[in-house]
């Protein structure tokens, strides 16, 4: 009999159609006419919701790529082998070379021919995401525009206010001109009230999703992170949206509820790891797989933290999540007040987008807050070619956890190309970090 | 003399050690990208000396960056870890690409060093970028006044620009006389001339290239047969090792667009305003890396320019691998030089080169672009 009692999340099949309305959404806007605009997730996404359009997001879209593949990936190895034909490396992104390929096939993942945006919107988050979309709008020949974004550092180096002003001020303007930009590129007129909703939502929907993150430090853990992975995308694709505010409002009570009742993702978790990076996307098995050993991944700063909402509490050395306009009584009334909360809100409180540029003692920091709020037994790390961003400073955490004698494990991968991942050599890799922590698989007690 | 450029080069650890005693009162601040605004570290006095790697096998960097990333960077972070620059007072780097961000944080995680990161930016096409900068570039002025205990006047900042921008021009007059059909300087002596400048105080390089410009270019011819005129473009890339091989085979580097290369001095300062804005301003405007060249592709345009002035029958492409921001570049690059009638061949560079299967490449390039002398 399991340790802990079990339940299927109530709001399971709910996440599924918001994740699946969004891709039919697209694909009804190809189809009708109307307007696509496209650009990666992991950026500020509330701007171009000042007009009636799908957003297709570059890194889900690349996910979904890699997930829906997993009994046959053929149809998305057809991606990578145009991107590659196109002579773009190997070694670059991995969605982004799904988003080359994709268009190059003209094939939509989720049927019919490629839905070419009237205009592609960037933020310049990582070394690639800023090219991305540049290379994009050559292939598809519309109009491109890309905000640059230098993020805060991190707490432990105590930056100035007055560069933090200068940061702010640089996002916040290239916001402003970045909507002036899009009503010339459609002929449309921007709704500044859609664009305020959007960020107020953005911000409750990350601030929720937080918070279903912090009741995951419960014993035993109501979510894996497997699970997450089908909950956390819901602020990916659609944060900017109320369904996920209202979404996450019926998560976060269910999950609250279960944490009160004692209820468990996995019944018998007797060991809490935490993962870092993004997850193979077509091996997800390795997730359970640890579950042979009675070991459950109870998440990673990639799942808590990619969509934003989470601020700094100086005087604990912690994070927690923040606070949206309205709850920290701030009402957005116009389009700068919008924009100067949004530059805000992603420079102070988007930490994964911190981390792809800045490592050092910050991310160990960080990564050593949630070994130790969430009662962490060891740290598995996927040191993934696919993507840089997620990549830096690994090497270095591995360094500082093994000087804090916290276990961790490295293997090597791919999110999306899983001609770069070694099933067996990665659950090899595992047995021998379980054979350390001194646990053995269920079926061998 | 032009071997001044190879020996500064060869023995950079040397001369700068020797620049140290004679100068045992200013401080030295390694820096890894040329983004480095080196003006205002003349202006406070401190000696910028640009970390390069030694093209050494090394086995010191796989515990602190993961091996795809560029190899540059490693090889980079692999002198800091081994101590080769210990001498240094401080080490400084701008917001750049994330290999080379690496390597300096990992730099500062394990060495007992003073640290600046400048938080510049990465568009230089957006006209927020000028106040932006110039805001962080006074930060780090006022960082170096901390770290010295020197006030930065206005006038040091232009003594500064002077400095720096009388190299830039020095060299740009250096890289014009090789638009000649027989350049009085090679592809690798330039390149010496260049790596040098970032490796040695700029104030006595200039007399050499001084020098070297008024005594011994005019009238010179670098080779006996210039060969078959190339531009080399790319990622970092001070490979002597390759580029000797090129002009061995029959090839004649004659202008380039790599940091360094061209791409590090191709512009000086306007005097617009105040002497900070003015850096600021250069830097946005100078030849971009790909990294910084978003949202419009504005390199094309500027690499068809040097291929035409230069007159060159035929583009290689030099990269290190893994380096993403040239990576993602190269398929446009490549596609807009060859529509302008310029040939390209694209070869990837690890910490050491295969020169073997490189002069294979090379020379069947060079084959191919005489094709015309055939018949």
């Amino acid at each position: 009999m399991a340790k802990y009692k079990t339940e299927s999340l109530r709001c399971w099949d709910k996440a599924k159609e918001l994740r699946q309305g969004v891709y039919d959404g697209i694909a009804k806007a190809r189809d009708e006419g109307t307007m696509i605009v496209a650009g990666g997730t992991e950026s500020a996404i509330a701007l171009p919701a000042g007009f009636d359009m799908e957003f297709l997001g570059g890194e889900p879209y690349g996910a979904s790529c890699t997930f829906m593949g997993i009994k046959d990936s053929s149809k998305y190895m057809k991606y990578f082998e145009a991107a590659e034909a196109a002579k773009f490396p190997r070694d670059l992104c991995s969605y982004m070379r799904l988003g080359f390929g994709s268009f190059l096939c003209n094939s939509y993942a989720f049927g019919g021919t490629y839905p070419k945006p009237t205009f592609n919107l960037q933020t310049h988050i990582c070394d690639t995401h800023g090219k991305w979309y540049q290379i994009m709008s050559e292939l598809e020949g519309v109009p491109y525009n890309c905000v640059d974004y230098v993020p805060f550092e991190w707490e432990i180096e105590n930056e100035s206010e007055e560069s933090k002003d200068l940061k702010r001020d640089y996002v916040k303007n290239q916001m402003l001109d970045v909507i002036d930009w899009m009503e010339k590129v459609s002929g449309k007129e921007f709704d500044d009230e859609k664009f305020i909703n959007a960020v107020n939502w953005e911000c409750e929907a990350t601030n929720l999703w937080a918070r279903c993150c912090v009741v995951n430090r419960s014993i035993p853990a109501v979510m894996d992170e497997k699970m997450m992975f089908s909950l956390y995308v819901i602020a990916v694709l659609m944060r900017q949206r109320k369904a996920a505010v209202d979404f996450y409002r019926e998560l976060l009570d269910e999950l609250e509820d279960r944490a009160a009742r004692g209820i468990a993702a996995f019944g018998d978790e007797r060991l809490r790891l935490l993962h870092d990076s993004q997850p193979p996307w077509h091996s997800l098995e390795i997730f359970r797989y640890l579950e042979e050993f009675g070991a459950v991944s109870i998440g990673a700063n990639y799942s808590f933290a990619l969509s934003g909402g989470w601020a700094y509490d100086k005087e604990n050395e912690t994070w927690f999540p923040a606070d949206p306009p309205r709850v920290a009584g701030v009402e957005l009334k116009t389009r700068e007040d919008a924009c100067a909360w949004y530059a805000n809100w992603l420079l102070e409180y988007h930490i994964v987008l911190r981390s792809l540029r800045f490592s050092g003692r910050g991310k160990n920091q960080r990564m050593h807050d949630i070994v130790k709020k969430w009662h962490v037994d060891g740290v598995m790390m996927h040191l993934n070619r696919g993507c840089e961003g997620t990549a830096v400073g690994q090497m270095e955490m591995r360094y500082y956890f093994s000087e804090n004698n916290i276990p961790s494990l490295t293997y090597e991968g791919n999110h999306a190309d899983k001609r770069e991942f070694d099933l067996p050599r990665t659950k090899a890799k595992i047995d021998t970090f379980m054979e350390t922590l001194g646990v053995r698989k269920f079926s061998e007690e | 003399m032009i071997e001044d450029f190879k020996r500064i080069y060869e023995t950079r650890h040397e001369y700068i050690k020797g620049w140290k005693e004679k100068h045992p009162d200013r401080k030295i601040m390694g820096y890894m990208c040329t983004y480095m605004p080196e003006e205002i570290l003349y202006a406070a006095n401190v000696l910028p000396i640009r970390i390069l790697g030694a093209h050494e096998p090394q086995n010191v960097t796989e515990p602190h960056i993961m091996g795809m990333f560029c190899p540059f960077c490693r090889d980079v972070l692999a002198q800091g870890l081994l101590g080769r620059y210990d001498y240094l007072d401080g080490i400084g780097i701008t917001y750049t690409c994330q290999h080379i961000t690496q390597a300096y944080e990992s730099w500062v995680l394990h060495k007992k060093i003073d640290s600046f990161f400048i938080a510049t930016q990465n568009s230089t096409q957006t006209p927020r970028a000028l106040p932006y900068l110039r805001g962080q570039l006074k930060l780090f002025k006022e960082k170096l006044e901390d770290w010295t205990g020197k006030e930065i006047t206005e006038e040091d900042l232009r003594r500064g620009i002077e400095i720096v921008d009388t190299t830039r021009r020095l060299m740009r007059e250096v890289y014009e006389m090789r638009k000649a059909e027989d350049p009085p300087i090679s592809g690798l002596d330039s390149m010496f001339m260049v790596v040098a400048s970032q490796m040695s105080d700029k104030e006595e390089f200039n007399g050499i290239l001084e020098d070297v410009i008024k005594n011994e270019l005019p009238g010179r011819k670098a080779m006996e047969d210039p060969g078959i005129r190339l531009m080399m473009i790319g990622s970092e890339n001070d490979d002597v090792k390759f580029i000797d091989m090129v002009e061995n085979s029959g090839g004649s580097i004659v202008v380039d667009d790599h940091c360094t290369g061209g791409r590090y001095f191709w512009n000086t300062t306007e005097k617009t305003g105040d002497a900070l804005t003015d850096i600021a301003d250069r830097y946005i405007k100078r030849p971009p890396c790909p990294i910084k060249d978003i949202p419009a592709r504005n390199r094309t345009a500027h690499l068809i320019s040097l291929a035409r002035e230069w007159d060159v029958a035929g583009v290689v492409e030099i990269q290190q691998k893994f380096c993403d921001p040239h990576e993602m570049d190269k398929v446009a690059i490549s596609k807009g030089l060859e529509e302008a009638g310029f040939p390209t061949l694209y070869l990837e560079f690890d910490v050491t080169v295969p020169v073997g299967p490189f002069r294979i490449r090379i020379e069947a390039f060079l084959e191919t672009l005489g094709s015309e002398d055939l018949f």
